[in-house]
Formats: C-alpha cells, structure tokens, sequence
C-alpha cells in the first residue's frame, strides 16, 4: 500500500515522498504452508536434531525445580544427611550438563536450519527473477526489487531460525509449568494462573499497539533518509539556486515530525516493563499470601512447594512473551511473503519446450515470417512484418520513437514470442530452440552499459566468464580500448564502478565493445550505443565499431545517419510497419520517408 | 573522552532528562533486589514461624515495592530514550545544515553512501550510547553491588562459595565478546557485499540480459549467498560454544548454593528462606555480566560513531561570504576573467590555466572541447562554486569575492547535462529556485522552455510528482523542466552545460528552439558537442587540457585550420554528402 505523507505544516510540502507502508495481513494459512515447504529438505536432517537437543534441555529446565522443591527442601534437608545432599548436588549437576550439551547443539541446529532455508528461498528468488522479462524490469524501480530480495527475505530469518522451535519449545514448557504446578497443588496453582491471561494480553494487544507506533517512526524515519539522499545527490542544484536556507527549514520541520512520533513511541514502549513488573507482582502477592497460607493450614502443602512454585512463577512470563512476539512476527512474516511470492508467481514471456533443440553453431540467418507482435491487446507493436537478414549483414532500423525498432530486437532475442507468424534464425523456428543456446549467440550493446564494480579486466571478462586475460586483453586491442586502459593508474586491475567518474562515456563503449566481442556472437544488436558520446570520439569509436562487427549479422538501431549510412540495408518504420528498404544511396535516390528524415535532420539545424 | 566533550554542545542541552533518568534508575536497582529479601522474609518469618499475621503488611508493602519499580522503570526507560532522540533531533539538524552549506570540492570527493550511513548508522549508534548504554553501564553497577551486598549480609560464606566460580564467568563473557563482535562485523560485510551484488545485478539488468549472462549472475550471487551463510553459521558456532557455557556457569552457582547452603542449613547457620533469596540474587549477577561485554563495545562503537560526525561538523567551509559582503542590486551580468588559473587537487595537473575572456551583458559564449578540456570548470569558477588558484574574477567589474555568496547566485541560472529534479510536484521543482514565484510566472517559464503542452499532457499537469514512484519523464522532458527552473529566477547569467546531450534529434532541435528564446538578454555560456548549438555564439572558445587553444566567431574559426575545423569536418562531412548528392538528383 503506498500512501503520500502529508506533512503537517503547509512549508512541509516543499518536498513529497511516498512510502511503502507495512501492513499487518490476515492470517493466512496456504501462505504459511507454502512457506514451510522450504523446510521440507531439512525435515530429515538439522529439524529433529534441533528438536531432540531443545526437548533434552527443556525437561532439565522443568525437572530442577522440583527436584529443589519437593525433595531437596521437603525431604533432604530435614535429615541432616550431608551425603545425601551431596548425591543430590551431583545428580542437578549432571542434569545441567545435559542441558549445557542440548543448547549447544540447539543453537547450533537452528541457525543451520535457517540459514539454509534463507538461502535457498533467496536463491530461488533471484533466479526465478533473472529470468523474468525486460518489461517486468521496465515496470518497476530497481530499489523495490532489490528490497525483495535482500529485506523481505531477512525479515523471515528470524521466523526460519528460532521460530520454529521456540513455537515448539514454549508451547511445551508453558502447558507443562502448568500441568506440574497443578499437581503439585491444585489450589495455588489454580489461583496463580489468572496471570496468565493477563500476560498474554500484555504480550499480544499491547505490543501490537506498540509496534504500531514503531511503524509511524519508521515511515517517518524513511522520509528523512529519503529526503536526505536526495538532498546530497542534488546539492550542486540547491547551491546554484540559494535555497539552503529553505531546505534547512523543511528538514528542520521532518526532523520535528520525526522526533514527535519517536517520543510518543518510546512512551508507549517504556509503559512495557512496568505493565510486565506489575503482572509478575499479582502473581508474586498470591503465592506470598495464598501459599503461606496453605503451607500453615493445609498439611498437603509443603515448604518445597512453595520453593518449586518460587521458581516456576518467575518462568511464566519468558514463553509467553515469546509465544506473543511469534504471533507479530507472523503476521510481519505474511506481508513479507506475499510480496516475495508475488514475484515468485510472475510467469516469464517466453516458455522452453520439453523437447528445445540445442542451438550451438549458427550461420546468423535471421527470417521474419508475416510477424505480428502486442505488447498488450489493445496495442499493436508490430503488423506482418516480413523480413531477411543475411550472414554477415549489417541491417539498420530506422524510425521515430514506438515505431517497433526495439520490437524487433526483443524477438530476435526471443524476449518476447509473436503473436502471429514467426522468426526464424537459420531456417529453426525460435519456438523450438533453447533460450540459453540462443542468447549465447547474440549480443546486445547499449546505449547506457552498465559497469560492475570490480576490476577492467573482469568487466570486459563479462562477456565471457571462462576467457583468459590473453583473450581480454585482444579483445580491448581489436576495439581500441588497450591504450587507455593501459594509461589508466593500475592497467587492467583498475577499480571501476558504475558510478565512479574514472571512466569517460566513450572509454565505457569502448569496454561494451571489447565484452560484445568477447562473447563472440554470430549476430550482434546494437541500441543507439552511440549516441551520448562527443564528435571526436564517435570518430574513434566507428572503427572500432566496424572491427566489431565484421563477420557478424548486426542490426543497428541507431539516430545518427552517420552510423546508418554505411548499412547493407536499411528499413525504414513507422507504427510497427516497414515503409521502405534499401541501402543508403537507393533510399536517397528513391526520396521517400527516408531521404525525409535526413533531409529535416539537417534543415533542423541550419534553422538555428 | 575527546569525542564525548567536542559533541556536548549537543546533547548537554537535554542533561536533565538524563538526570532524571538516572535517579529513576537508583530506585529500580533498590527496588529490584528487594524482591528476594521479601522471599526471604515470607519463608522463614511466616512460612517457617507459622505468623501469618505478618502476611498482609508484608503484601501490601511488597505491592509498594512493585508499584515504585514500575514508576521508577518506566521514567528511567522513558527519560533515557528522550535524552536521546532529542539529541538526535538537535544532531540531525546540525548536520543537515552544514550539508548544505558545504562545497563541490567537499562533495567531489564525498560519496552518497558513506554520508548516508553516518547520517543515519552513525546517529543511531551515538543515540543508543546516549540513551541506553551509559545508564546500563550504571545499572550493571549498582546491580551488582546491590545483590553482592544482600548476599554478603545474608551469609558471607555462602556468598562466597556461590560466586566461586564467577571469575570463570567473567572470563568466557571476555573471550566470548573478543570472538562475536569480528564475527559480527563480518557478517554484515558479507551481508554488504551481497546487498551489492543483488543491486549491481538489478541496476546492471539490461546489460546481464543483452549479453545473456544470467547463469553466471546466479553463480556469482550464489557465492555472495554462500558467503553470507558461511560467515552466519560461523558467528552461530561460537554463540553455540558459549552462551550455553555462560549459562551452565551460572548453573554451577546454584548447584553450589545448593550443596553448601543445604549444609548450612543442616547444620542451622542459615534459615531455608535465605537459599530461596539466593536463587534470584545468583541471577542478578549473572545477568549483568553476560551484558558487560555488549556495552563497552557499544561504548567503543559510539565513539568511532562520534568521531564520524565530528569530521563532517568540523569540516570547513572552504567558499567563505566576504566580511562585509555587498548585496547585487540590479546585476548587468558582466563576466570578466583575467588570467584564470584552476588546479581542484594540491600537486595535481591544472584544470585552467591562464583563462581571459569578457563576456559583456547579453552576450553569447561558446565553449567546445573535448571531456574533460575544462568547459565546465569554467563555469562553476562564475558562480564561486570553487576558488581559482590565481587571477580574477570579475562580475559588474567588481570581484566576485565582494558579493554576497547566496545573492550573487540569484542571478545565475544552471542548465546541467544531466538534469537533476526533486521528488515533489512538476509545478515545485520548476519553482525550486524561486518558491515565491505565482503560477502564472512559473506557466509563462514552462511555456517558453517548450514544457508547457508535455506537462498539460500529463493527468495530473503540474501537480504530477516526480521522484522514484512519480511519473517517469523522458530525458528530453527533465530538461526543458529544468531549463524552466533556471528561467524562472530570471537570472542575468545563464549557464547551459551540455543541456542537449543525452537526447535524440527532434527533442534536441525542441531544445535548441527553447533556449535561443531565453537566452536573450542574458549574459549567456553554452558548452556543446554540437557546433550547431553554438555557432552563433559571439565568442566562441576552443578548449584542450584547461587552455584556450583557438577563439573567435564561427566564420573565422571554420577555415583556421585548427581543432574547431576539425569537428565541424566530421559533423558536416554528411550533409556535404547528402545535400550534395540531394542536388544531383533533384
């Protein structure tokens, strides 16, 4: 859910921020089964053992208290028998070791499982989205993905970790203090329990409630930080048009409203404990009052006892509290994993048939056969297109913006599949073939390429993860980017990110190059890759453009003439139709759309 | 220390809250070991005399007891958080100030997310120091010192053959605080490393996808996975290793309380009801000390946190007002450079070197160059965005030293090349320089910088919001918003930095048509790759590493033979080719 912060003061509105707001989602149990599947490999392995080591402690934890009360107090102790004691002494002893050893491995079990379970849903996850479509990416910002994977996943750590067992493990210990307690004596018993009701309702209710604040500190917390990233990255602007002083009052007025709702939760969260004090002080004055009285007047209610029931009324509260954490993690633990199976149930474009041909060695002979293309039903991209690339053929595409040049290139990659007719590439049917296989074969160079922090060397290597640093280094050679690089302070082993300012945007073509032919594809696709660089660097780069190309089909989409001009053949679009063809002299001479479109380029600026 | 002291000025403010919080904190301690005293007391003066009389004054005070430790806790947690956030709050103000105020030199060095992380790790770990560690150093303290005190009064054997194996405690808390805090430290590395790749990966994705490299993407991120789950399990061994042992310590206490006290009792030194008292108390020492280690190293954290803030609010501002700064009145927009040197790093090569010029009001100069030649330096030296190294600076014939710094940049309106807009309304950030500014003046900048009937398009017109969920604008769009921006304060010196770049032909001629429109009147500079954008300038200035090489008009430099030729060459070689051939077969 995604709501705008109105800011209280009307100055407040100078900036707006939207937040996604945590939601509590009803209980849902398919969404939890489908979650448990995760655990479902570890069922034979680190789950029982996690369960065998708590169960071992647990009973330790239960069994001393009594043995303290009803026989070391009760019945050791009023004979005087110092070996006896010592007997004693040593048996608790050993029992604790026991319990030392069960939480031990406890621990241990539990973060395997975990850890293990964490991973493999995260795994499946960033899989399951690489394979997902440009369109999938299109449509959102890169950060509400990114927090799927790394924050909804973490956020069920916890749950996979010690939320299993601890469910387990305090349901036990609670419905067993109860059923020893009973025992031991029914009466105090019964009168000690109506702390439990109450503690379960400050456990559950009232930290809900304070989580609730929490969550209002939380999305105002996120409009500061949101404000101060963009406050940073835009620091030149606000120095160029004197607005400090403005801006410092509209953070002064976040800042505020931050600071209200952090009072107000830290309030409501300190009021906690002394509710948690007071619950732990009814059951203390009954067990004082009520228990000394029926030691004194009922002869079944010995010293031990109270002494046992002095140990177990302090043990109520930790798995209550827990049992009711459990209950909010839950429902967080929901929210979180409809959004990560929201992803989880995004159906790639294009599906693999069982019996796909292996595609390795192709000639790059590319056929559109009467191909019709949507995106979406009421829109078509492209109408019976029909058209032949030959090996080796530089093919341009040319056309405004949406008349289906990028269209084109996505069915090539077969990103998408046609909605009628088909492509072929070498005379298969790209239905029929292997993704994978396919893709090896074809590069795509960008206009906007994107540079992975890490070495030059391992950047180009991109291309092809298994080339040796001989083979990267010819391939910067062969586009000319060996002489900068070698310029560069550390060569090859040169840091680099994307948003370190060591490279110019001609040097990262350069190095697009280098990786696009690395790879080594039979068909190359290139997407207005030169369209951000300077005059004299474009000079540079269209011979290392033409070594790239050479041997290969490639298809240019491309604004400039000066990259068109030279193509085998050029098509013309417009509204997902091919208007006309031909190589440059031929489209020229013919003075149709084309020769337009050079035409008002340059009557465009000479009217400067 | 050091750091505390230089920080006081902002937490001190808010010392009484602290106080507070720090008396409340004497009654909870008090109150909290009066507990097994009570226990003590029912056992063996009522259970054990058989005197139930006393049972209803023991309860009521005992309900006392409880009702001041709620209170007491309560103002304890409550005042300490206080005394925390508002110094967050006052911390927070500060630095957010001082960001803005701030140089590019400052900024170029500084990186987005290491400001981020001390504006917000950094804050958060100082504000834990200030509002739960220190008083929890106190509480261990007192604690401690209270339980050992009961227990003495209690049985000073028992006291101390219970705690006889406490030192061997105080030793695992050591080792085991020595080994989980690297631990910890490298698990969010390996998180941070992780967190990286899975945003390289989402930010890179058309790139992993053009050159179909998804598999060796899962690979690396399964690595990165694995990393992360190695180093987890890691951390959960040694907590495995010695939390149980810490706990089976405590446990040795009360197995040795119960022999020794069993016989104490045999042998009637001591009354039942003081082993019952002894069971809490064991925990109230144990308790704290398993704690100990977790606070000094929040103590050293906060400090390092500290010191991080400490650089940011002590670091200097480099462009300073002049001393009796003169307000612009009525600015013509002169710019004069006499013999301009820049240099951005000590001992690195010069970004300018020896630059004069004099751009007269309402003129046009052109820069060209190739990346990195010093068109925009040149340009961020007249709005004193850094300092030249030598030379002068003159606007209106007066150094621009003498104006005030935020006034004298009221009149200087920037066109960047990549165009940067706030996360508010279309109509707000067009606005941005001038919040003042009615809707018919900023519809009137919209108009005239080409945005107007692309803003009225959208369903929202000028009310759209921008920013990561706002509606996404091309590029061309982004800059006639931000070309409407600078119009909009009217300035006198406009500044077009590679403004037309990034975008295709049509929006490009869009553009150009925009800016020849508000560029008259203006003392204008245009920095172009295009000489098409610039070739009416009435200077125009030709620039290779920091140097002027060539100057001039656009006819005299387009047969000087020099490097200005050169890019007209290229950039005409087509319509020479096309027009020509266009001729011949007309």
């Amino acid at each position: 859910m995604a709501e705008t912060l109105k800011a209280k003061s009307p100055h407040l509105k100078r900036f707006r921020y939207t937040q996604d707001i945590p939601v509590d989602k009803p209980f849902n149990w398919q969404q939890l089964v489908r979650l448990l599947k995760y655990v479902k490999p570890y069922a034979k392995t680190a789950l029982p053992i996690a369960i065998i080591a708590m169960l071992v402690s647990t009973a330790v934890r239960l069994i001393v208290p009594v043995i303290i009360g009803n026989y070391v107090v009760d019945q050791v102790l009023p004979t005087g028998d110092t070996n006896l004691l010592l007997s004693f002494a040593v048996g608790i002893l050993a029992l604790y070791l026991l319990s030392y050893v069960g939480n031990a491995v406890r621990i241990k079990y539990v973060n395997i499982l975990g850890q293990n379970v964490i991973y493999d849903l995260r795994h499946h996850l960033f899989s399951h989205v690489q394979r997902l479509s440009n369109r999938f990416f299109d449509n959102r910002s890169a950060g509400s993905i990114i927090v799927r994977i790394m924050n909804d996943i973490n956020s069920l750590q916890e749950l996979f970790t010690n939320g299993i067992i601890n469910l387990l493990m305090d349901s036990i210990m609670l419905i067993s203090i109860v059923i020893i307690l009973l025992v031991v004596s029914p009466k105090l018993a019964l009168a000690i329990m109506v702390v439990i009701p109450i503690m379960f309702y400050i456990s559950t209710k009232l930290r809900k409630n304070i989580r609730r604040s929490w969550q209002q500190v939380r999305i105002q917390q996120s409009r500061v930080n949101s404000h101060l990233n963009e406050s940073i990255q835009g620091v030149r602007i606000t120095q160029s048009f004197s607005q400090e002083d403005n801006n410092t009052e509209y953070f002064h007025g976040v800042n505020d409203d931050t600071f209200q709702s952090w009072r107000i939760a830290t309030k409501k969260s300190a009021m906690f404990r002394p509710f948690v004090e007071m619950s732990n002080a009814i059951g203390s004055v009954i067990l004082i009052a009520y228990g000394s009285y029926l030691i004194i007047y009922d002869p079944q209610v010995t010293l031990g006892n109270f002494v046992t029931f002095t140990f177990f009324i302090g043990m109520f509260w930790e798995p209550i509290s827990r049992l009711g954490q459990m209950y909010n993690q839950l429902l967080m633990a929901m929210s979180a994993s409809e959004r990560i199976f929201e992803f989880l149930d995004e159906k790639p474009n294009v599906k693999e048939k069982d019996d796909a041909i292996e595609m390795d060695d192709i000639q790059g002979h590319i056929e559109f056969d009467k191909v019709q293309f949507s995106y979406d039903e009421d829109r078509i991209a492209l109408h019976e297109i029909s058209l032949e690339m030959k090996p080796g053929e530089t093919v341009a595409l040319v056309g405004h913006t949406g008349s289906g040049k990028s269209t084109i290139a996505n069915l090539i990659n077969r990103f998408y599949d046609p909605t009628q007719g088909s492509v072929k590439i070498d005379g298969t049917d790209l239905r029929d073939v292997k993704l994978d296989g396919l893709r090896q074969n074809i590069s795509v160079v960008l206009q906007d390429t994107f540079i992975f922090s890490g070495t030059i060397m391992e950047n180009i290597r991109f291309g092809r993860p298994d080339a040796s640093d001989e083979e990267v280094i010819d391939a910067a050679k062969v586009v000319g980017a060996d002489d900068f690089i070698q310029r560069l302070a550390d060569g090859y082993e040169t840091e680099v990110e994307e948003r370190g300012n060591i490279l110019s945007a001609g040097e990262r073509q350069l190095l697009s190059f280098a990786r696009a032919l690395l790879a080594d594809p039979k068909i190359i696709i290139l997407d207005e890759a030169t369209a951000s660089i300077d005059t004299e660097t474009e000079v540079k780069i269209q011979d290392a453009l033409k070594r790239l190309l050479k041997g290969r089909t490639s298809i240019i989409i491309a604004h400039r003439l000066s990259t068109i001009r030279d193509s085998d053949n050029i098509i013309v679009l417009e509204n997902g139709r091919i208007l006309e063809q031909g190589n440059h002299n031929e489209l020229m001479n013919h003075q149709g759309e084309y020769y337009g479109l050079v035409k008002s380029q340059f009557q465009m600026l000479d009217q400067l | 220390m050091e750091t505390f002291k230089k920080l006081k000025q902002y937490y001190w403010p808010y010392k009484r809250y602290f106080f507070l919080s720090l008396f409340s904190l004497f009654f909870v301690v008090l109150t909290t070991v009066a507990y097994p005293i009570v226990m003590q007391i029912t056992v063996d003066d009522i259970i054990r005399e058989e005197n139930y009389g006393l049972v209803p004054v023991l309860s009521l005070v005992f309900i006392g007891i409880m009702i001041v430790k709620s209170i007491s806790t309560f103002f304890h947690q409550y005042m300490g958080d206080y005394f925390g956030i508002s110094t967050v709050f006052n911390l927070r103000d500060s630095l957010y100030k001082k960001l803005q105020s701030l140089s590019f030199h400052y900024y170029d060095n500084a990186k987005t997310g290491d400001l981020m992380s001390r504006l917000t790790a950094d804050v958060e770990l100082f504000r834990f120091f200030l509002s739960f560690g220190f008083s929890e150093l106190v509480r261990i303290t007192l604690l401690v010192l209270g339980s050992l005190s009961v227990m003495f009064y209690y049985s000073v054997p028992l006291a101390l053959v219970t705690m006889a194996s406490m030192p061997f405690l105080i030793v695992v808390v050591r080792k085991f605080d020595q080994r989980v805090h690297p631990a910890f430290r490298k698990i969010r590395k390996s998180f941070g490393r992780l967190n990286t790749r899975v945003q390289e990966n989402v930010s890179g994705m058309n790139t992993v996808k053009s050159l179909s490299r998804e598999d060796f993407e899962i690979d690396r991120f399964a690595d990165k996975g694995d990393n992360y789950r190695q180093h987890y399990l890691n951390t959960a061994t040694i907590w495995s290793k010695y939390f149980p042992l810490m706990e089976f310590i405590g446990n040795i206490c009360v197995v040795s309380l119960l022999g020794f006290g069993g016989y104490l009792v045999m042998t009637g030194a001591i009354d039942v009801g003081v082993i019952v008292a002894y069971f809490t108390l064991i925990w109230y020492l144990v308790g704290p000390l398993m704690n100990f280690g977790f606070v000094i190293n929040n103590f050293s954290q906060s400090k390092a946190a500290g010191e991080r803030l400490l650089e940011i609010l002590e670091s200097e501002d480099e462009i300073k007002n002049a001393s009796e700064p003169v307000n612009p009145q009525g600015v013509k927009g002169h710019v004069t450079f006499n013999d301009v040197t820049l240099t951005y790093v000590e001992n690195d090569d010069q970004a300018l070197k020896n630059i004069s010029f004099d751009a007269p009001p309402g003129k046009t100069i052109g820069l060209i160059g190739a990346t990195g030649s010093g068109k925009t330096s040149i340009t961020q030296l007249i709005t004193r965005f850094y300092e030249p190294e030598q030379g002068e600076l003159l606007l209106d014939g007066r150094p621009i030293e003498d104006y005030s710094l935020k006034e004298m940049r009221k009149h200087i309106g920037f066109v960047l090349q990549e165009p940067f807009l706030f996360s508010t309304s279309i109509k707000d950030n067009i606005a941005y320089g001038n919040p003042e500014a009615s809707m018919d003046d900023i519809i009137d900048a919209a108009k005239r910088a080409q945005a107007h009937d692309f803003i009225m398009a959208m369903p929202d017109g000028y009310d759209t919001l921008l920013g990561e969920r706002g509606m996404g604008l091309s590029g061309g769009q982004k800059q006639r918003i931000s070309i409407a921006r600078a119009i909009l304060i009217n300035p006198k010196v406009l500044v077009l930095d590679d403004a037309t770049s990034a975008v295709d032909m049509e929006t490009e001629f869009k553009i150009q048509k925009a800016l020849k429109e508000v560029m008259k009147g203006r003392t204008t500079f245009i920095i172009a790759h295009r000489i098409s954008s610039l070739k009416h300038s009435d200077e125009i200035l030709v620039l290779e590493d920091g140097a002027i090489v060539e100057r001039g008009l656009h006819e005299q430099l387009l047969n000087n033979g020099g490097p200005y030729q050169r890019i007209y060459d290229i950039q005409y070689q087509d319509k020479e080719a096309i027009l020509g051939e266009n001729k011949q077969h007309a």
